[in-house]
């Protein structure tokens, strides 16, 4: 999981790049200072409780590896497609779809299946739905022409509307919104840090985030969707099945985002509810920007905004939830706003 | 370009707001007393100030705050995926009653009630998973809204001139049918020939939150000839009310007295005391006698009523009041079985 090798820049890059990091970090602290000074709140405090509740104590840290799980795994699944020059919107319905499906399986799985054939069972019906509904936007660019950002953004909202359809039509038990609970052995365990959700599923995020960061440096698929993405006629030119591998990509992210459903469903709720994991496939657009798509950094990105999100929970008891919600975009804007000048992401001319 | 002094800028100015609105910050709280008992709370969708159903709920906390100075740790979670979180977080820190508002908390807070034995849990319009016992630690505190809504109901037939009147639900769950079902039957009972328009605002929860449907659906039932209707959806409510006003025509609330929110129009409203709820189940954990298990309140023991007070005396006529408290105590001698579903 070496940061990649090919597209290291120099020492100076590096650097500029760190202190754009840094600088953005210090305009949303400022930003954020402000706000918390116009709701009449100390900065000091906020700050304080902020880092408190998140790395303070080992709850805090446990619930931030909890959230950096999925979030890992929809940035790689934005990340991936990236490279290829395609732009992954989608990753929120690959990942419901995924957890619907991963759901059902998990649930009609016979109760006494072990854990061995069970967790690889459920997770691989979320893999392959995922992938399915990725797959199916990257050929309708690919071979229709279809633009995959208009493509997913409509599927997004046919797939939530169909999960729930198709939860309150069958699927939702009692008088709940949430599916059959899936069986003992498709569970991810609990790390069992004082209380924390963190399970077992981080192991999966960080071997996938390994196996990414491997597939784009070094293996000849990661080189082909470089090449698509850099420049789809030379590709061609060099004989490379343009459409074939736009297709590949956006499946792999579709895989990538199922198995974030995957550990919402295996690793925490255990069923399918409605608004389960809701955002997370698109703050997976914010990690892989802000990690400029690299898998290592990626696991650092994922960690800032589940801090983000941890720690806008531990102060909710100090300043209005508005607040915190807008304190996360200005992260995210400020980030984008000076990490975009020191380096193009993907750099795909379609 | 200056990007040293770009750097220490930010810096200085980070330094300068920090200090500057910790001096100007009103005095935080002071710490509370290690030996008080922590209360905390979660609430649903559509947050504090829905005017009903979480404003109910906060109202029974501050009432316990007055009467037993319990401390109190309120949570807004800001979406789904931190409704959970939230809960988590109080059991966590160790309070001693952890309450979340609301039937979607339900799964979550058995789960976490097996998981954290030693803290105390409610859940408001809690809806019990089937085949398993509720935990020892949770007390799940039910209303019999379909009592009330009955009530509201012959209030909305004994009062209808065009004999049609309508519903708006929020999400359309079990829960919300019971209001529904409530108020049909009420309607039916005094006014056998009148007719009851429905309509839900939707199947997510976000249906409880959206005012501006509220008011189309309501406006739609209006001009299909209702002069009255009855809601129970939360935020969405707003819109119905707002609906009654520009039409003027009448609306019953939900859950907390609404007269306020829109004085020409409210009928009546048919109140949930959920405060009375979150009060008594924050009195027993005061009192160390905190048992879990389902609990049911209904007219019998005031969880659910109407309003018939000096604000909309002007709307509700004596004779109807009367009759209203007539068919309330039928139903609490079990002469009439109001259906739930």
């Amino acid at each position: 999981m070496t940061p990649s090798g090919v597209d290291r820049g120099g020492d100076g890059a590096r650097f500029a790049e760190l202190r754009a990091a840094a600088v953005a970090l210090l305009a949303a602290m400022a930003a954020g200072s402000l706000l918390i000074i116009l709701a009449g709140a100390s900065p000091l405090e906020v700050w304080r409780t902020l880092v408190a509740r998140t790395f303070g104590d080992a709850y805090g840290a446990g619930q931030v590896v909890f959230r950096a799980t999925p979030l890992v795994l929809t940035g790689l699944a934005v990340a991936v497609p990236l490279r290829a020059g395609l732009f992954n919107i989608g990753a929120e319905g690959q990942m419901i779809a995924a957890a619907m499906c991963c759901a059902v399986v998990g649930a009609a799985l016979p109760a006494a299946t072990p854990a061995l054939l069970a967790l690889p069972v459920a997770m691989a019906a979320a893999a392959v739905a995922g992938g399915a509904v990725g797959a199916a936007t990257g050929a309708l660019r690919a071979y229709r022409g279809a633009h995959e950002v208009i493509v997913a953004i409509l599927l997004n909202a046919i797939i939530a509307g169909v999960a729930l359809w198709l939860g309150n039509q069958w699927l939702f038990v009692g008088e709940a919104t949430r599916t059959a609970s899936v069986v003992e052995g498709a569970r991810f365990a609990e790390l069992g840090i004082t209380g924390s959700s963190a399970s077992s599923s981080v192991v999966v995020a960080l071997v996938a985030a390994a196996a990414v960061g491997w597939l784009q440096t070094r293996s000849t698929i990661g080189f082909r969707w470089r090449m698509i993405g850099g420049g789809p006629d030379a590709a061609l030119a060099a004989g490379i099945s343009v459409a074939r591998d736009r297709v590949s990509a956006m499946a792999a992210a579709g895989a990538l985002a199922g198995l974030a459903g995957a550990h919402f469903v295996l690793g925490h709720k255990h069923a399918f509810e409605e608004g389960l994991g809701r955002g997370v496939g698109f703050l997976g657009v914010a990690v892989a920007l802000l990690a400029q798509g690299r898998a290592a950094a990626i696991v650092v990105s994922a960690v800032l905004f589940a801090a983000l999100s941890q720690g806008g929970l531990g102060v909710a008891e100090l300043v209005p939830k508005e607040l915190v919600d807008v304190l996360q975009a200005v992260v995210v804007l400020v980030a984008a706003a000076t990490l975009g000048r020191t380096t193009s992401v993907g750099g795909g001319a379609r | 370009m200056g990007s040293a002094r770009l750097f220490g800028g930010l810096v200085a100015l980070n330094v300068a707001l920090v200090v500057i609105g910790h001096a100007i910050a009103p005095a935080t709280r002071a710490a509370p007393a290690p030996d008080a008992v922590t209360i905390g709370l979660v609430f649903d969708v559509g947050g504090r100030d829905d005017k009903s159903f979480n404003d109910a709920a906060w109202r029974g906390l501050e009432w316990a705050r007055r009467d037993f100075g319990v401390e109190l740790l309120v949570i807004e979670p800001s979406d789904g995926a931190d409704r959970e979180a939230a809960l988590r977080q109080l059991a966590a820190r160790g309070v001693d009653l952890v309450i979340g508002v609301g039937f979607i908390f339900s799964a979550d807070l058995e789960k976490l009630a097996r998981r954290f034995p030693t803290v105390a849990f409610a859940g408001v319009d809690f809806s019990p998973s089937e085949g398993v016992a509720v935990p020892v630690n949770l007390a799940g505190l039910r209303f019999r809204e379909h009592e009330g809504s009955f009530v509201v109901g012959a209030i909305a037939g004994l009062t209808t001139r065009t004999k049609v009147v309508g519903f708006v639900g929020g999400m359309k769950i079990p829960l919300i049918r019971k209001f529904e079902a409530g108020y049909i039957a009420g309607v039916r009972h005094v006014c056998p020939d009148c007719r009851v328009k429905s309509a839900y605002a939707g199947t997510e929860p976000k249906a409880f939150a959206d005012p501006m449907l509220g008011q189309e659906l309501a406006g739609a039932q209006f001009d299909d000839g209702a002069d009255i209707i009855y809601h129970a959806s939360g935020k969405t409510g707003a819109g119905v009310l707002a609906a009654a006003e520009a039409r003027h025509k009448l609306a019953i609330g939900v859950d907390s007295d609404q007269f306020h929110e829109a004085p020409c129009c409210v009928l009546t409203s048919m109140i949930k005391r959920v405060d009375v709820a979150v009060h008594q189940v924050v009195a027993d954990v005061v009192a160390g006698r905190f048992r879990g298990g389902l609990r049911e309140l209904g007219l019998a023991e005031d969880g659910v009523g109407f309003v018939a007070d000096d604000h909309n005396r002007r709307l509700l006529p004596p004779a109807v009041v009367a009759r209203a408290r007539a068919l309330a105590a039928e139903v609490v001698a079990g002469t009439i079985v109001v259906p739930s579903q």
